[in-house]
């Protein structure tokens, strides 16, 4: 049942990467019945692998070929090869995702318009809005399963929530419940109701969170359409002389390359790996890479302004039990400059194993101040800053010729230095984050510097015209009619909401398409 | 403790008569240390022991838990007791003791004070010996899941049924 296709059969799509954004393309394109082959660098792992251990999960699933960083971030210099936490197998970063599943704000489709000009930021509009994606939004909510969409009810809510919601509401947050969550709440869907293991982001054992893996993947595979192929790196996207992409070169798990043939090629690498390969993929007739002509390929880098609360009471909370991520504050999400920032955050609950506490609560922090903080890891609650952040040019990802990967090609180096609206944003966050916990009596606070990137994006923007960015509003290349971007990298703005949820409906929206113009002809 | 004595020996007033730390750490024979008591006891092939002693009291000082028994700080360390690493470490305590020497003490391990021992450290905390310790600690001693309960970390769940009906909403506080 399971498709074959051979490598020079030149009517299939092929589609690099199988995430979020590629997954789902990949499961979509296979319903309609167009034939696709999907090529995964990672292996497959399925809820039976997945572990309930933070370091033996992070080694079994993380991206951990080679990565360069600069920029004034702190992740350059705590993590200086680990610009990104992105999960290298089928399904990509969706078996370690949270779940937290929310739609953009109408506003934040038009941050240029509605904001006005930043100095130093990059803004641009998105050439689509609101009413455009509100069709697709409710598809992507529908395959996810969100809680609090359609007639799904909310997740109960944790220690570590109840201990967020007495806070948010001391404070006067209106808006302030257990989130919008990819996660199964009752006996009644494909998928196993949440038990709350508490290892969400290690992977969901039970299948209970939407994860591309064991969802989309078999689903398109079910079809007869599509066949992925695991531990396949592409390393190389082909084209011919009139300019149109013909296939990808990629390395399978022995490292022996394959050119495999395609009518059409969509990348959703994630968005470091994408314009990587945009830029890898340089030749004569393309030598800034492919799709650059914009000179935005890798530019307009975006990973959130991000951060964590993290407070200690008197008494136990156990935040570790329960939904990793499901509660939120939505009141800060409002654009409104008298904060003395543009755009807006959320807050959301977090909590982390002892063994990432120790090492991201206060990354090279040691000595009585930081274990007296591990000491009370038992009566710590948690929270995470997620807001927009500004695209800047010079947040970037190149090609850093002094580092090879295990193929020889020329790692990517991730620049990122924050812009001040981010640093205001974040001061702002922290702020409230350490007053919400103030107010239940929180004997101690620590606002916590951010992560490696979770949510990656901007590096193949979208844009009306083809100067100012890399894929019009389809997603489909400015420069290359039959060369598609279908990952987070197509993000014009970031906007104030966990990204996931945007992806997978412009995914489904590509799919529609694609579909339509393979059969008309017009690709 | 019978099973350290009989390994080396030694009475416990000879073991205490050999030891050359003031901290809970002791040097008890040419490839030998002790914890305090003797309640666990590692063998070195490669590092010298009084270097391992030191190395594990930097460990404690580093990330001071009171709660945490040496023996966890001695296995967070035991990885650099090899052929590779031994001269690094050998080199790294010098600098070390040098620097406590530089303020007027024996060497690291004699000073009485953890504050003492802590303001060697910082005037050391950019090297890359210091940099090493700490952060192979960071999972040396956190990633160890038998320090876990004493933080109160539940650990693994799921085969347990995760939480749902295991407290994963008791909090009675608020
Ligand atoms: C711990 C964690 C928690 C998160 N929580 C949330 C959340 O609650 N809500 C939310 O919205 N988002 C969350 N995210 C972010 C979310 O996972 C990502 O935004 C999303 O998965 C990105 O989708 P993508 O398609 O761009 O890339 P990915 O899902 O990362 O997929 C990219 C795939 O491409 C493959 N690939 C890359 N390069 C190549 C190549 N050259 N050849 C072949 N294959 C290649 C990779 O191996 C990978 O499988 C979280 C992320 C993490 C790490
Ligand atoms: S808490 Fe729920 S969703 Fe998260 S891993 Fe556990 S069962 Fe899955």
């Amino acid at each position: 049942m399971v498709a074959k296709f051979d490598l020079n059969d030149d009517s299939v799509v092929v589609i690099v990467g199988t995430g979020a954004g590629g997954g789902v393309l990949a499961n979509e394109l296979a319903q309609k019945g167009v034939k696709v082959v999907a090529l995964e660098a990672g292996g497959r792992h399925l809820p039976e692998d997945y572990l309930n251990d933070e370091w033996d999960a992070f080694g079994q699933l993380s991206w951990l070929d080679a990565r360069t960083t600069s920029g004034d971030w702190r992740v350059a210099k705590d993590f200086s090869g680990l610009p990104a936490w992105i999960v290298k197998a089928v399904g990509g970063t969706t078996i370690h995702w949270a779940g937290a599943s929310l739609r953009f704000q109408p506003h934040e489709w038009k941050a240029l318009t509605n904001y006005g000009r930043v100095d130093g930021a990059n803004l641009l509009d998105w050439p689509i809005d609101a009413d455009e994606m509100a069709p697709w939004y409710d598809q992507a909510e529908e395959k996810l399963g969100v809680t609090r969409t359609g007639n799904r009810p909310g997740l109960p809510g944790n220690n570590n929530y109840k201990v967020f919601e007495k806070g948010a509401l001391a404070l006067g947050y209106k808006e302030v419940h257990t989130g919008r969550m990819a996660i199964q709440t009752r006996d009644d869907g494909d998928r196993t109701p949440c038990q709350q293991t508490g290892f969400c982001f290690q992977g969901c054992k039970w299948g209970a969170k939407w994860s591309a893996a064991y969802t989309e993947i078999p689903a398109g595979e079910a079809t007869g359409n599509l066949e992925v192929r695991d531990r396949s790196h592409v390393i190389k996207i082909e084209h011919d002389d009139s300019g149109k992409v013909t296939g990808v070169v990629y390395a399978d798990k022995d490292g022996n390359q394959h050119l495999q043939k395609a009518r059409l090629v969509a990348v959703a690498g994630n968005t470091i790996e994408s314009p990587r390969l945009l830029l890898n993929s340089a030749s004569n007739m393309f030598p800034d890479g492919l799709a650059n002509s914009s000179g935005q390929v890798g530019r307009n880098y975006m990973r959130h302004v991000t951060g964590s609360v993290y407070a200690v009471f008197d008494k136990p909370v156990r935040m570790w039990r329960g939904t990793t991520m499901a509660g939120i504050v939505q009141d800060e999400a409002r654009h409104d400059p008298s904060r003395g920032f543009v755009g807006g955050y959320e807050l959301e609950t977090l909590s982390l194993g002892l063994p990432f506490m120790a090492a991201f609560l206060d990354p090279g922090g040691w000595g009585r101040s930081f274990t007296s903080a591990l000491d009370q890891y038992e009566n710590m609650a948690g929270m995470w800053i997620v807001g927009e952040d500004m695209p800047q040019e010079t947040n970037r990802i190149t090609l850093n010729s002094e580092v090879k990967d295990q193929y020889g090609l020329p790692a990517p180096n991730v620049h990122f230095s924050d812009h001040p609206n981010d640093v205001a944003m974040r001061d702002h966050a922290y702020k409230q984050g350490i007053e919400m916990y103030k107010a239940v009596g929180a004997t101690r606070a620590f606002p916590t510097p951010p992560y490696p990137s979770t949510h990656n994006l901007g590096t193949n923007r979208m844009s009306e015209n083809a100067r100012d960015g890399v894929v019009n509003k389809w997603g489909q290349t400015h420069d290359i009619p039959n060369l598609f971007i279908s990952d987070g990298s197509q993000f014009t703005t970031g906007a104030a909401e966990n990204p996931t949820l945007t992806i997978v409906a412009l995914a489904i929206r590509q799919a529609d398409h694609i579909a339509k113009e393979l059969s008309a002809g017009n690709i | 403790m019978t099973e350290t004595l009989s390994k080396t020996g030694m009475t416990r007033r000879e073991l205490l008569a050999r030891s050359v730390a003031v901290g809970a750490t002791f040097v008890v024979g040419a490839d030998f240390v002790a914890g305090n008591g003797a309640a666990w006891a590692m063998e070195t092939t490669a590092v010298k022991p009084e270097s391992m002693a030191t190395l594990i009291q930097m460990a404690r000082d580093i990330y001071p838990h009171d709660h945490l028994a040496d023996h966890f700080y001695a296995t967070a360390v035991k990885g650099y007791d090899t052929a590779d690493s031994s001269q690094e470490i050998e080199d790294g305590i010098a600098a070390l003791d040098a620097a406590a020497r530089g303020k007027g003490h024996a060497d690291y391990l004699s000073i009485g004070w953890e504050r003492d021992r802590v303001e060697v450290l910082r005037g050391m905390e950019e090297s890359a010996f210091f940099q090493k310790i700490r952060g192979g600690l960071v999972t040396g001693l956190y990633n160890q899941k038998e320090v876990w309960p004493l933080f109160g970390y539940e650990g693994e769940s799921y085969s347990q049924g995760g939480y749902v009906s295991r407290g994963f909403d008791d909090i009675n506080w608020l």
